[in-house]
């Protein structure tokens, strides 16, 4: 092997034992003082936990922070979809859990590659995550002597996930979005609603300002600032089809890496396996069942090839528990890479169920025998309630069916340890940035990082930026706020005046399949070279042949998405790219061409230990891979088991 | 199947409006209405006409985005769901069905079927909150709370904020939501200190937004995809009165 390039960029880690790190850095951190505050103003973009969180504390900082989000209240952000939970290393259960713990199992369950000393504080603040929630109102799960219930997810031996029924993200998004209308009532935060960023502003190398499509009015509009915090969310929606709000979208992140921040670890993406399965086009997203379901629902499917007698009918042992075979030691709480493979497996192997053959049972006739109707009601009921809407089948009665969809990004925009990008100024938070989850994210971890970065980590570094950048004040009349603002008038009237026959839709639809094809569950050199060039040439015929309707100076959601799909195709050649340049499998990263024996996850430490940090280099020149390599100093390596 | 539809279109809140008659044919009774809907807007973009302009988002029940009066009835013929989760199979084969959308003073129609639900945003502004700093927080096990307490605070926290409540009601009033949020917070021990001052500022609000005062028509309760009782609306009345008595 020659000897990899160095990586251009620190990552910034501070010195110290890895405990020690985050608190010997906070002391040295360079502070801005209260009367200071008030002349600083910081962009945040995104009103998820992440940017709802950071807006919220860095308003009751003193900061004057402009708020931004596409929905017509910050109160929609996709967060408040999150079911199953959020993890915190509190050890309420005294079952042994502790930050070790919770760092190890996100760094094992990561598949070893991500950041030691992120993960670390990452499991440190954890705690104080649930403290903030509690005493905003945040309505968790309770035991009947007043303290607060616990429940386990997948990839964790111990019961350390917070829940407020199914609905943990939308309570926990409420806490914040209530925190946030405070600062709002303070006059700290302004809120800009139903605004779309589409570019970043930067000005002498340093991010300063955004340009936004106001989506009630179609005017394109200017905002500058002395930093930009990025809290834009995840990707999965690259994929068409996937658990995703319709909204989501690559859009604020792609054109920020267009500007010149690293884009890490693209084809890092979670398929969950617990959702409703595809039917065909005509569905517009897929839904996830919370992976809190595998608590208490045992999947299985027949044992004979073709069965297609219902479910009830089939006698326990004529079916086949299969991840209670293969992985006796966490069984049906398996983590979600392991689950989702396993799943499609068995169907692969004709063993699936239901009318496509793509779909496995998850059954809650033992746990409704063992615990009551009741019980499984108070634990899921909104779920289940959901699974029978969508599908008129009762799981109570009849078990539920599921198969994996693309549900999360670990990729993202790389960040140091600060949550700096490339660029400087430009912070970047929650499922937006690379840094946390390594190659899986573990269930109910989205959520303890969203709100990590936005009430703890980020008022912290974003200080220390601002206490140490000399920035000089910017206004929105300068030339550089003037080319972002044409650059986005620009594409948009390309976009309108193609006026060709497909809608943008077929085309989401067509590069949908084709990533889920090839860029998917299971990747392979030969698929991921001929996605390369069916994304080019299909993005290729976008341009030529794609019909949006206008104006731009009105309402038009046709336009918006038009704008993001245009995003999509670049992103996910580079996905196609970032998988094919990773020539091993690890955790939702799976080469066909790199397994065990048992068809596991076979990772390659030796040549693979780092972040694959793209750089862009405008669109007819490919795009550079920087490494930056992973130390492990803390914990070993060692093969994923979870038998 | 195939469905007849009347939809709500309107260019902008100060043009003026009227239902437009549109045909799908090949609906799938899995698909949801939203989906049916995507299918027309596909129809219209590909004959060069303006698709039809809706709010959604999550397309699961949560986010509150999504709200169509469907044949009359905020969110549509089926209790405790929302628009988004309404299947076509709850409807007949050739049947015509009306589209429309919130209709209140308090929320001003953006375009087709989108409103301006902005005021719900400045309701919860005006004391929707607990005032605590970012780290202030104790350990969250130091103030228990009961499983009951919990419960119920969690039956009022679980508003979607969609605004059905308004919608259905005959004087377009905003107390069920507004109640769900000032309900929430007298339930937890977190939410005492600033109780009085809470439903004092928030119900002021709700009235200058220009909603419409709550007569018990119960249509509220009906319609809430949370299913939300109107009960709650009794605990916002109890701590409005016992606001204005301390602060009197
Ligand atoms: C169905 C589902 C269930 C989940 N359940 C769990 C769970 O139980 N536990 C867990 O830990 N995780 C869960 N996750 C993952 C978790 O919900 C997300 O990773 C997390 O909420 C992301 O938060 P965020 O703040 O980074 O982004 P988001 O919540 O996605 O917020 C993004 C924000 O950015 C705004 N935005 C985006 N682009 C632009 C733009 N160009 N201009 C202006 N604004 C923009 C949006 O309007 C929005 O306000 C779940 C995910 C899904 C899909
Ligand atoms: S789209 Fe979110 S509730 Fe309907």
């Amino acid at each position: 092997m020659s000897r990899p390039a160095a990586f251009p960029f620190d990552a910034k880690i501070p010195e110290g034992p890895l405990d020690a790190k985050w608190d010997l850095y906070q002391r040295e951190m360079k502070l801005v003082s209260p009367a200071n505050k008030r002349k600083k103003s910081v962009i945040v973009v995104g009103t998820g936990l992440a940017g709802a969180s950071a807006a919220a504390s860095l308003g009751e900082l003193g900061y004057r922070v402009l708020n931004f989000c596409i929905q017509d209240s910050p109160r929609r952000a996709h967060s408040v979809a999150a079911q199953g939970g959020i993890n915190a290393a509190k050890n309420y259960q005294n079952d042994g859990d502790s930050v070790w713990r919770l760092f190890h199992d996100t760094i094992k369950g990561g598949d070893y590659r991500a950041r030691e000393a992120n993960v670390y504080r990452l499991a440190q603040v954890s705690t104080r995550i649930i403290d903030q929630c509690a005493a905003q109102g945040v309505p968790f799960n309770r035991e009947y002597g007043g303290t607060l219930a616990n429940r386990s997810f997948g990839g964790a031996q111990v019961s350390r996930t917070f829940y407020a029924r199914g609905q943990t993200g939308q309570q926990l998004l409420l806490g914040a979005y209530s925190a946030l209308m405070r600062q709002v009532d303070e006059g700290t935060v302004s809120l800009y609603p139903r605004r779309e960023m589409l570019d970043l502003v930067v000005i002498d190398g340093v991010a300063r300002g955004i340009v936004c499509r106001n989506l009630v009015t179609g005017q394109i509009e200017r905002y500058a600032a002395d930093a930009v915090v990025l809290a834009t969310g995840g990707y999965s929606t690259v994929f068409f089809l996937s658990t995703n709000a319709v909204n989501c979208n690559a859009t604020a992140i792609w054109r920020c890496h267009k500007r010149g921040a690293l884009f890490a670890n693209p084809c890092f993406t979670q398929i969950h396996p617990t959702c409703l399965p595809q039917a065909g086009p005509t569905q517009s997203k897929l839904t996830l069942m919370s992976e809190s379901l595998r608590n208490d629902g045992r999947v299985w499917v027949p044992k004979r090839k073709g069965d297609d007698r219902a479910p009830a009918d089939i006698p326990e042992d004529e079916r086949d528990y299969y991840l209670e075979r293969i992985y006796p030691a966490f069984g049906n709480l398996v983590p979600r890479d392991i689950a989702s493979r396993a799943a499609k497996r068995m169907c692969d192997d004709g063993f699936g169920v239901g009318p496509s053959k793509y779909s496995v049972y998850l059954d809650f006739g033992e746990a409704i025998g063992r615990l009551g109707r009741d019980k499984i009601a108070e634990r899921y009921g909104n779920l289940f309630h959901m699974y029978e809407e969508i599908t008129d089948d009762d799981p109570y009665a009849t078990p539920m069916r599921i198969y994996p969809a693309p549900h999360y990004t670990m990729g993202g925009l790389w960040v140091d340890y600060n949550l700096m990008s490339t660029i400087p100024g430009l912070h970047v938070l929650g499922e937006a940035n690379f840094s946390d989850h390594g190659a899986n994210r573990l269930g109910a971890s989205a959520l303890m990082q969203g709100l990590a970065d936005g009430y703890f980590v980020v008022p912290s570094t974003l200080g220390h930026y601002l206490a140490s950048a000399k920035l000089d004040p910017v206004d929105t009349d300068h030339p550089e706020f003037v080319a972002a603002e044409t650059g986005v008038r620009d594409l948009t009237a390309r976009l309108l005046g193609v006026q060709g026959k497909k809608t943008v839709r077929e085309y989401h639809w067509e590069l949908g399949r084709i990533l889920w094809d090839d860029v998917g569950m299971s990747r392979n050199a030969k698929g991921l070279e001929e996605a390369l060039g069916s994304i080019r040439a299909l993005r290729e015929d976008f341009w030529k042949n794609v019909r949006v309707i206008g104006p731009d100076d009105e309402f038009n959601k046709g336009l918006e998405f038009a704008g993001r799909v245009a995003d999509f195709f670049e992103l996910g050649e580079l996905m196609a790219r970032d998988a094919l340049q990773r020539e091993e499998s690890c955790g939702g990263h799976f080469r066909d061409e790199h397994q065990t024996q048992e068809g596991e996850a076979l990772r390659d430490d030796e040549n693979f230990a780092f972040v694959g940090a793209w750089e862009w280099k405008g669109g007819d020149t490919d795009p550079v891979l920087h490494k930056e390599s992973l130390a492990f100093e803390n914990v070993t390596l060692s093969q994923r088991s979870y038998k | 199947m195939n469905v007849n539809l009347l939809i709500w279109r309107q260019d902008g809140p100060d043009q003026p409006g009227r239902m437009a008659p549109y045909t799908v044919a090949d609906v799938s009774p899995d698909m949801s209405i939203l989906e049916m809907l995507d299918i027309l807007n596909e129809q219209l973009t590909a004959r060069g006409e303006r698709p039809v302009e809706f709010d959604s988002d999550c397309r699961e029940g949560i986010c509150g985005a999504c709200g169509l009066v469907i044949n009359g009835v905020a969110h549509g013929p089926r209790s405790a769901c929302t628009t988004c989760e309404l299947r076509m199979r709850s409807f007949r084969d050739g049947e015509t069905i009306a589209i429309e959308p919130w209709r209140a003073n308090g929320f001003p129609i953006i375009r087709d079927l989108v409103v301006d639900r902005s005021a719900f945003d400045r309701i919860i502004t005006a004391g929707g909150y607990i005032s605590v700093n970012t780290g202030e927080a104790p350990d969250a096990n130091s103030v228990p709370i009961g499983k009951v307490a919990a419960e119920l605070a969690m039956d009022s926290a679980a508003c979607i904020g969609c605004g059905a409540c308004v919608a259905a009601c005959p004087n377009a009033s905003a107390s069920l939501f507004t109640a769900a949020k000032i309900a929430q917070f007298a339930r937890l021990p977190q939410g005492q200190l600033e109780r009085h001052r809470r439903a004092l500022r928030m119900v002021e609000q709700m009235d200058a937004e220009g909603f419409g005062d709550c007569s018990n028509h119960g249509e509220c309760e009906a319609v809430c995809p949370k299913a939300i009782s109107i009960e709650t609306i009794a605990i916002m009345r109890r701590e409005y009165l016992r606001a204005t008595v301390k602060s009197a």
